[in-house]
């Protein structure tokens, strides 16, 4: 908005816009959120309400008469019209109670943070290895573009993309565990079974992250390499690059110059294959027993858990919301050509 | 006599190997005085670029065979390597790009980028640089230049991308400039505006300037001394005045005609009929004659040989024959005897 006076001082010329500040970004982000989540919310709702079946199948009795079973839907809330089963559960689901599960009674929030926190646990596990390895694998091969190491590289990227990983998950079992009897193959470690959550930072628990963590890790690890080779390789077929040599630097800092540019879309890559492993992975989770998001959704799939469903989705949705947030505005804050407008 | 040249470049000769063969200089050579500014003409792909990244040490080592000896200030600069390459580029020879758009890194300031070559260069710190860079900023004449150090060159208008480009390249007081087509991507009215600062800023430095343009009308406008390519080679230079009044090679002559006639300053050199070889295969006969109204049955035979019109001259061609006497080939100076 011109404001009156601004534009009056004659003779200067205002060449561009100044960048919003960072705070007042960060806070018009926040705000964009609002809208969205309660769009999530709504399809999380109704999701699961489109679903073919009955939840009430399950723990109704086979031989349950017309009254029993309006009472079960009554006890429930089934029995009322959508919109006015949405509002009582949004409105529940901002004080932080998102109902009990219908198989086991226990909160869903509890159930869902327990196996939120458990997938972060495994996604930052995985990160840890994958980031380093795909980065510096991204890298040798952009640099050694064309050569035998890139080649190898890429090779060694395509299959760990390509390859189903519940299936390298068993093979690691069946090596790690049942042959060399290393690794455990099941569970998160002591106390972790049926949906309690003790985790402690101890060997006892942390073995049981290693075999899943490798195995959620190969396919970061191919993306995130060959999203970084052939970004360095456009990198360093950059005029600039040329300029850089030309003015005196030697092959350090142009590297250097390099990894600035490369950061800003390797961080975002990284960013959304971050948010792809917190959403917990069914298939890895199922192989390994890991009590996590996606082996809670599974449960709750199976046994038509309503309110356990529609609450793991709509925690894990939030989820994705605000790790695209992160993503962006450290994005924004690192590269000067976002403009924050 | 004459004081040693600052550059010269002997019998030249830069192949590009990969999927195509490219024969982009063949045998070429050049000198430059102290505080000479030299225009290089020719139409695109005849070796403009490719003869300024030579000197620079520029072009890929695994696809580009170079032979020839360069020498700048008495040193062969083909030997130089590390650090001593490092100190030469930037130090003795710098370059402004056809681009600046480009050849400027995005995600840097203008600031730190000027001020990142005068550390690399003059063993200053930080702060120290940052004022050598404000200084220079100044000097091409950007205004408010404290604020424009803190910009990125996205910031910036293509005109003053290219002042900082200039500035970034005279930041250590190069001996040489080698400024490659550096108004081609801008405005007319932007362009001229470079034209002068460049001007007055080799005076100012007292620097040599080598001016790659494919516009003979600024060449002539800017130049001491002009030398026209074609083909990977200099087919004919002398001094400005020599050549505007009694241009000899057919090529330039056809330059000068398709300039003169009305066309209007900044019309690409394709004015003449025909295109340059593919130059797949090293040149062996005159590369002109495919286009050459006054080719004879000799131009198809040989190599034209280097012919002196007058001191200071060279012309490859076979008209000269009997009019010029004949010459070593290398682009005298104009001091020279
Ligand atoms: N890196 C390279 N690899 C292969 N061929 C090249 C390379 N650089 C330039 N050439 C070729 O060399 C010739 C001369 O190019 P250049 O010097 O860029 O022409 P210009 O006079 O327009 O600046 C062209 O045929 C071009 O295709
Ligand atoms: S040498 Fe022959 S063909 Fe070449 S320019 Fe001269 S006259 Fe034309
Ligand atoms: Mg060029």
């Amino acid at each position: 908005m011109p404001l009156p006076g601004r534009a009056a001082a004659p003779g200067i010329i205002t060449v561009e816009k100044n960048a919003e500040p960072m705070l007042i970004y960060l806070l018009r982000r926040l705000l964009y959120i609002v809208p969205v989540a309660i769009g999530v919310s709504i399809i999380c709702f109704l999701l699961v309400h489109i679903a073919p079946g009955d939840p009430l199948t399950s723990i109704m009795a086979v031989d349950a008469t017309q009254e029993e079973q309006a009472a079960m839907r009554a006890a429930y809330g089934l029995d009322k019209p959508l919109p006015v089963q949405y509002g009582i559960w949004i409105g529940k689901a901002v004080t932080g109670d998102l109902g009990e599960s219908i198989a086991t009674g226990r909160p869903v929030v509890g159930e869902v943070f327990n196996a939120v926190r458990n997938s972060l646990l495994l996604a930052v596990a995985a990160s840890f290895v994958a980031f380093p390895v795909g980065l510096i694998l991204g890298f040798l091969a952009g640099y050694f573009r064309d050569t035998v190491v890139d080649k190898a590289i890429t090779a060694v990227a395509i299959t760990g993309v390509s390859l189903p990983n519940y299936w390298l998950g068993i093979v690691l079992v069946i090596v790690f565990s049942v042959t060399l009897g290393w690794l455990p193959a099941m569970g998160a470690g002591p106390g972790s079974s049926g949906g309690s959550a003790d985790w402690a930072w101890d060997w006892a628990h942390i073995r049981h992250l290693v075999l899943p963590a490798i195995t959620l890790s190969v396919v970061p690890i191919g993306i995130v390499a060959r999203t970084v080779r052939a970004l360095v390789g456009e990198i360093f077929s950059m005029d600039f690059v040329q300029a850089l040599y030309a003015k005196g630097l030697n092959q350090g800092a142009v590297l250097r110059h390099v990894v600035r540019n490369a950061a800003p879309t390797a961080l975002s890559v990284m960013g959304i294959q971050l948010g792809y492993l917190l959403g917990g992975s069914i298939l890895i989770e199922t192989v390994f027993n890991w009590p996590g998001s996606g082996f809670l959704l599974s449960n709750a799939i199976f046994q038509r858990d309503l309110p356990l469903l529609q609450g793991t989705i709509l925690v894990l949705a939030l989820f994705f919301i605000f790790a695209n947030l992160i993503v962006d505005v450290a994005q924004a804050a690192i590269d000067p050509r976002i403009k924050r407008s | 006599m004459s004081e040693a040249p600052l550059l010269e470049i002997e019998n030249l000769h830069v192949r590009f190997n990969g999927e195509r063969t490219v024969h982009a200089i063949n045998g070429l050579n050049l000198r430059l005085q102290e505080g000479e500014m030299l225009g290089l003409l020719g139409e695109s792909g005849s070796g403009k670029s490719v003869t300024l990244k030579t000197l620079l040490r520029l072009l890929p080592p695994k696809r580009a065979e170079i032979d020839g000896t360069i020498r700048v200030n008495g040193t062969d600069i083909m030997t130089l390597s590390g650090a001593r390459l490092s100190a030469y580029r930037g130090g003795d020879v710098s370059m402004v790009f056809q681009e600046p758009a480009l050849a400027l890194d995005p995600v840097y300031t203008i600031g730190d980028q000027i001020a990142e070559t005068v550390m690399r260069h003059k063993s200053v710190g930080r702060a120290e640089a940052r004022e050598v860079a404000l200084d220079m900023l100044t000097r091409v004449r950007i205004p408010s230049p404290e604020r424009r150090l803190k910009n990125y060159p996205h910031e910036m208008s293509g005109g003053m991308r290219q002042r900082a480009m200039i500035a970034l390249a005279l930041a250590c007081r190069p001996k040489l400039l080698l400024a490659d087509e550096p108004t081609t991507a801008l405005d007319a009215t932007v362009q001229i505006q470079i034209l002068l600062l460049l001007r007055e800023l080799q005076r100012e430095f007292g620097m040599s300037i080598i001016f790659v343009t494919h516009d003979i009308g600024v060449a002539v406008e800017i130049s001491d001394r002009v030398a026209v390519m074609y083909a990977g080679n200099v087919v004919e230079s002398g001094s400005t005045r020599d050549i505007i009044k009694d241009a000899r090679h057919p090529y330039t002559r056809g330059l000068l005609a398709a300039n003169l006639h009305g066309v209007d300053r900044g019309t690409r050199l394709d004015a003449i009929a025909g295109s340059p070889p593919s130059l797949e295969t090293k040149p062996d006969v005159c590369s002109f004659a495919p286009r050459c109204t006054e080719a004879q049955p000799q131009c198809l035979r040989a190599l034209p040989p280097f012919f002196a019109p007058s001191p200071g001259r060279q012309v490859a061609c076979n008209l000269e024959e009997g009019h010029s006497p004949a010459s070593n080939g290398l682009t005298a100076a104009p001091a020279i005897a």
